[in-house]
């Protein structure tokens, strides 16, 4: 029971969070309820801490002890909830002001007074800790049944948040849209589990890898992963389960967008490296084959291909910045596909396509933030007769505002050409390995595909920096003004910074982010399934880096 | 050292954000002229007998876990790249010194940026800072293009900015595999084999000594990718006629100037050092391509009304000589091409000046709205005809030297020759000669220099000579008198050219004169690296001899049975 628990104290410290923000959300007083997003970011202070000292499988926690948790890709658990972490805490001043303004605006200008039956801050806040909790707990899973709990309490608070997340028609047509295709990945993935279930007698993900090596992929398990595969895609949204991505986060509010953009992908990354490490990169008799299966090679391969591809064309056609920025979410799932692919390589960050998923994410989590902080950094003003300001969407609202709204500004141009890939940026970090480890894979094909694709993105990335810093606003434009949230621009700064300076600091995370992606069997070359425990913490000992005694 | 070359005009650029408009030009000045007297010391403290050396090595660990190192070091050919480009600064600065007149801080800021990663350009020695610093370049480049150029300046600069990110990033994925080829060879096989580096030399080693005909092949085309389009070769360089005339004049200059030189600077470097097995077997081809781009940009320019476009397409047509002695692949070609894109620089870095002077005063470009100016400006015309004449190859003048080299190493580029040649010491050294074009090419490539000579004479003709025309109602009949107030009322500009615009030639001048009339520093500065490289690429693939005089040490110095040699041996046969 307490070795479970060794996993669990950042998801443990969230919730507990989580309940203390709610409780919060019955006072009857502003002020207290104003607090629930202080708390949450004390919280995931608390989680951040918790993950580096307390999560076995790396420096600082302990080792993993297979009967206790997933055992292929132990060392991942730890990085993963760092990176989560991190991301969730720039994310959330980016939420500040989505909900509750105009009623706060109202109680403010003295027209009215707080009604708490009127007021979701609380509650918005708390839907947020329980979708990073469900994230959290989707990085420590070991059993399907877990992994299907954890990537559901991801994903049904968000589906709220949408809805809630602005006070116009659009956002709940985006909340119902985002529900009805979310249920049914979930009903796709749960089916692929229950099939694996079937193929395998077990939800066990340390003994479905046993199972598979042992005895081979049966048709049934083989269906179950297609099928499950394809469920995951809806989270990280790849083609062909990508159609719901535009529409919401253009519905959503800008803080809710961009957290769409980065907690169900990383979930879905997370179950998708999870449930491909059941077959293994070198699947095959012992352990010793070239690759993955081939009929999960070739669905990734097709997915990451055209992910990519459809994401950039279509971005390009957008005029619309948060739906060009959706587009460009899917394009980037498709890149770090391109990661699953390859797989864990050799013991080296170069080489190993995992450690560039992870790393990837990072990098995406931060530099996606800013883009879209730089939008709810900005409003039009209202319009006679509105008292709510607009948020601006369309990209010609974006011209001159290096000018006019600095900060908002730089943080795009930093931002933008930091997801197109430009060197010395961040982004560019983070394609590197993904193009070194699909070359050391001999993906050749792949790695022009995704270099083509760098180019296609050139045109609307360009865009994104060329009007925010080289054009004047337009004259006809409406009035813009800073939105009066400053926590928006302080996500944004930080943003920038990180896109900046972890590019130049970026040599101990690609060095963490190398163990992270450790691939534990092909530590165990030829291990038999029944030998595989206590092998298995040997080679756990035996790897560099991986130091700290039980 | 050669670091503090790239931190001042970082440091400067700083200096310009923080600093109020009005002193933006003057700390541009300053800060350019300090870099300049850096450069002069490291040109001073380098050591020219050793040109061939890498100097001032300086290795800063930065990611070990992609194996990307800071390191900087020169070689004589960095260091006379790194003189021009310091050269330039300042001149770029004085021309830009009352056409611009907006937006003056984000101007000088990015000119200066856009130095520092020239710079670090040619000092690399590690692959990926190399290609920081190569992509780095596009970001400046499209600011000044888009913020500054004339009146199709946006598509311009999307234009430069996606044809050259496109194929620069199909040369990372070229880059990428070479490190990783190397990351399989066995540990043994040399110093850095079997790990994840991007050293420059490292690599050179294993991409050079070790792929077969066909990887180096695959090598060539990605790097190509990116090297080509910077140059611009034959079919890839549509996008710098466009680039060229939108850009502000300072743009111009250092396009023409730097920008261009670092596609032939990557494939002197790269397509020599690591794949010259494919770079020999493929030499037709690219020589080919260059000789299309030589006649095909000459005879474009003989149609072009635009003075600006025409200098534009007449960089395609020399830099197509620049890239063809590359591809002579001996020594009086490589020479040649080098001291070409320093010539190059030099010449029409001061033609796009001139049109950009002229263009400050009368606003247009057109042949068919001015002529005979040499009336209006004498000083003017008398620059303009002498950058022509060093442009068009007058022997006495810088562009000759050069040219004719290029020339030269073609014609005698054959299989079957093997004499020394002229101006060498090193004429019976290995690969003095060798290489696989012949008199046939150099005779083609040969009819571009009449075409050039033909297209720029005419041009001047028209602008400088023959009756004065002036645009905007002022074409007098008679003389320049009526015609005296219409252009400078607008721009505050005096007729002729002020002492300003006077200072940023002459150092333009002198240098084609001097380089013209005395070039054998130049040429002894450039003989070590040049034979080093050609002895490389000739150990690696070395070319057939004649019959009875086979080089002993040739023979010996490849390893019998190493994949080198066996790719050098599949080389021979199909030349065969």
């Amino acid at each position: 029971m307490m070795e479970r628990l060794a996993y669990l104290w950042p998801e443990i410290a969230v919730f507990a969070t989580t309940c203390i923000v709610m409780v919060l959300g019955l006072s009857r007083s502003l002020a207290v309820r104003k607090a629930s997003a202080l708390v949450s970011g004390l919280g995931l202070l608390v989680a951040l801490y918790l993950a580096i000292t307390t999560t076995p499988g790396r420096i600082g926690g302990t080792l993993v002890d297979p009967a206790h948790g997933q055992s292929f890709l132990p060392t991942m658990v730890p990085f993963a909830k760092c990176l989560i972490c991190i991301v969730a805490l720039i994310l959330l001043p980016l939420l500040a002001g989505t909900v509750d303004r105009a009623e706060e605006a109202r109680i403010a200008s003295g027209r009215g007074v707080f009604n708490p039956l009127r007021s979701n801050r609380a509650e918005f806040y708390s839907f947020f800790l329980f979708s990073i909790t469900g994230l959290l707990l989707v990085a420590s899973a070991d059993d399907l049944i877990w992994l299907f709990l954890a990537l559901e309490l991801t994903s049904l608070p968000t589906y709220v948040m949408v809805a809630i997340s602005a006070s116009r028609h659009r956002a709940q047509e985006a909340g119902v849209k985002y529900f009805f295709l979310g249920a049914l990945g979930a009903a796709m993935f749960l089916y692929g589990f229950a099939l694996l279930y079937g193929a395998t007698g077990t939800t066990n993900l340390n003994k479905i890898y046993d199972i598979f090596t042992a005895s081979g992929i049966s048709t049934l398990g083989m269906l179950g992963l297609l099928i499950t595969l394809f469920g995951l895609f809806f989270k990280i949204a790849a083609v062909p389960m990508h159609f719901y991505t535009a529409d919401v986060y253009q519905g959503a509010a800008p803080g809710v967008s961009a957290m769409l953009a980065f907690v169900p992908k990383t979930a879905g990354f997370l179950a998708i490296l999870l449930i491909v490490g059941t077959v293994g990169w070198r699947f095959g008799p012992e352990g010793a084959g070239a690759s993955l299966p081939e009929p999960i090679r070739i669905t990734l391969w097709v997915a990451a291909a055209l992910t990519m591809t459809i994401g950039n064309t279509l971005a390009v056609m957008q005029s619309s910045a948060k739906r060009m920025l959706a587009y460009s979410s899917i394009a980037h799932s498709g890149y770090m596909l391109v990661g699953v692919i390859v797989g864990p390589g050799d013991a080296s960050f170069s080489k190993s396509g995992i450690a560039a998923v992870l790393f990837y994410l990072l990098a995406y989590g931060v530099m996606n933030v800013g883009c879209f902080a730089a939008l709810a950094a900005i409003e039009r003003k209202p319009k006679a007769g509105e008292d709510e300001a607009r948020e601006i969407d369309h990209v010609d609202d974006l011209r001159g505002i290096c000018r006019s709204h600095p900060v908002a500004g730089w943080t795009m141009v930093l931002c933008a050409l930091s997801l197109l890939g430009l060197p010395p940026l961040l982004g560019f970090f983070g394609k590197l390995p993904l193009f070194t480890s699909a070359v050391s894979a001999g993906e050749i094909p792949l790695v022009i595909v995704l270099g083509l694709n760098s180019a296609i993105a050139a045109f609307y990335y360009l865009r994104l920096m060329a009007l925010p810093l080289l054009e004047e606003a337009h004259p006809r434009a409406e009035a813009t003004e800073d939105a009066p949230f400053a926590a928006r621009r302080i996500a944004g700064v930080v943003s920038a910074g990180g896109v900046v300076l972890l590019a130049v600091l970026a040599g101990q995370l690609m060095t963490q982010s190398e163990i992270a992606g450790r691939y534990m069997p092909q530590y165990k070359p030829a291990a038999a399934a029944e030998q595989s425990q206590p092998s298995l913490m040997d080679a756990l000992q035996a790897v560099p880096g991986v130091t700290g005694g039980r | 050292m050669l670091a503090s070359l790239i931190l001042i005009p970082l440091a400067v650029a700083l200096a310009i954000v923080v600093l109020p408009a009005a002193s933006a030009r003057a700390a541009a000045l300053l800060g350019t002229l300090a870099a300049a007297a850096m450069t002069v010391v490291a040109l001073v403290q380098f050591d020219w007998t050793e040109g061939g050396l890498m100097q001032f090595l300086t290795t800063t660990e930065w990611l070990p876990a992609l194996g990307i190192n800071l390191s900087f070091g020169a070689d004589s050919i960095s260091m006379l790249m790194i003189a021009l480009t310091a050269l330039l600064g300042p001149i770029c600065v004085l021309a830009s010194w009352t056409a611009i007149t907006e937006r003056v801080k984000t101007y000088y800021a990015w000119l200066l940026i856009l130095q520092a990663a020239m710079v670090g350009v040619f000092v690399a020695r590690d692959l990926i800072f190399f290609y920081i610093c190569f992509e780095f370049t596009l970001i400046p480049m499209y600011v000044l293009i888009s913020l500054y150029g004339s009146t199709n300046r946006k598509r311009a600069a999307t234009t430069f900015f996606l044809y050259t990110f496109t194929g620069s990033v199909i040369t990372l994925a070229g880059l990428a595999y070479v490190a990783y080829f190397n990351s399989t060879l066995p540990v043994d096989a040399f110093a850095g084999a079997g790990t994840w580096t991007f050293d420059i030399d490292t690599l050179e080693k294993a991409a050079a000594g070790q792929m077969s005909l066909s990887q180096q092949s695959l090598v060539l085309l990605a790097l190509l990718c990116g090297f080509a389009v910077k140059v611009p070769l034959f079919p890839v360089h549509t996008w710098l006629p466009l680039a060229h005339t939108e850009a502000p004049t300072a743009g111009s200059v250092i396009l023409a100037g730097v920008l261009l030189k670092l596609g032939t600077y990557g494939i002197y470097r790269f397509a020599l050092g690591y794949t010259p097995d494919a770079f020999v077997y493929y030499a037709p081809v690219i020589a080919t391509l260059c000789i299309i781009g030589i006649l095909y940009g000459g005879l474009i320019c003989w149609v072009q009304t635009d003075v600006k476009k025409l200098v534009a397409y007449s960089s395609v047509a020399h830099l197509g000589f620049c890239v063809l002695g590359l591809a002579a692949l001996n020594h009086t070609g490589i020479q040649g091409s080098i001291l070409y894109m320093i010539n190059h620089g030099l010449s029409t870095g001061a033609l796009f000046l001139l049109i950009g002077f002229m263009y400050e005063r009368y606003h247009t470009r057109n042949m068919k709205e001015i002529g005979g100016l040499a009336a209006k400006m004498p000083i003017w015309a008398t620059f303009m005809v002498f950058f022509v004449m060093a442009s068009v190859g007058l022997p006495g003048l810088n562009g000759f030297v050069s040219e004719f080299l290029c020339m030269f190493g073609t014609f005698q580029a054959s299989d079957h020759w093997s004499t020394g040649i002229w101006g060498s010491e090193n004429a019976a050294t290995i690969g003095a000669t060798g290489g696989k074009l012949g008199p046939w090419y150099a005779a083609i490539a040969a009819l571009g220099v009449i075409i050039a000579a033909m297209y720029l004479l005419i041009m001047v003709g028209k602008v400088v000579f023959g009756p004065l025309k002036e645009p905007g109602g002022h074409d007098s009949h008679g003389g320049g008198h009526s015609g005296g107030h219409g252009a400078d009322s607008h721009t505050h500009l005096p007729p002729d050219l002020t002492a300003r615009e006077i200072t940023a030639l002459v150092p333009l001048a002198l240098a084609c004169l001097i380089f013209g009339i005395y070039p054998k520093p130049l040429f002894e500065a450039l003989k070590d690296p040049v034979n080093d490289t050609v002895a490389w690429v000739h150990k690696i693939a070395p070319p057939p001899m004649p019959e009875g005089n086979v080089n002993p040490s040739m023979i010996g110095s490849v390893e019998i049975g190493s994949p080198a040699a066996n790719a050098a041996s599949n080389v021979q046969e199909i030349a065969r």
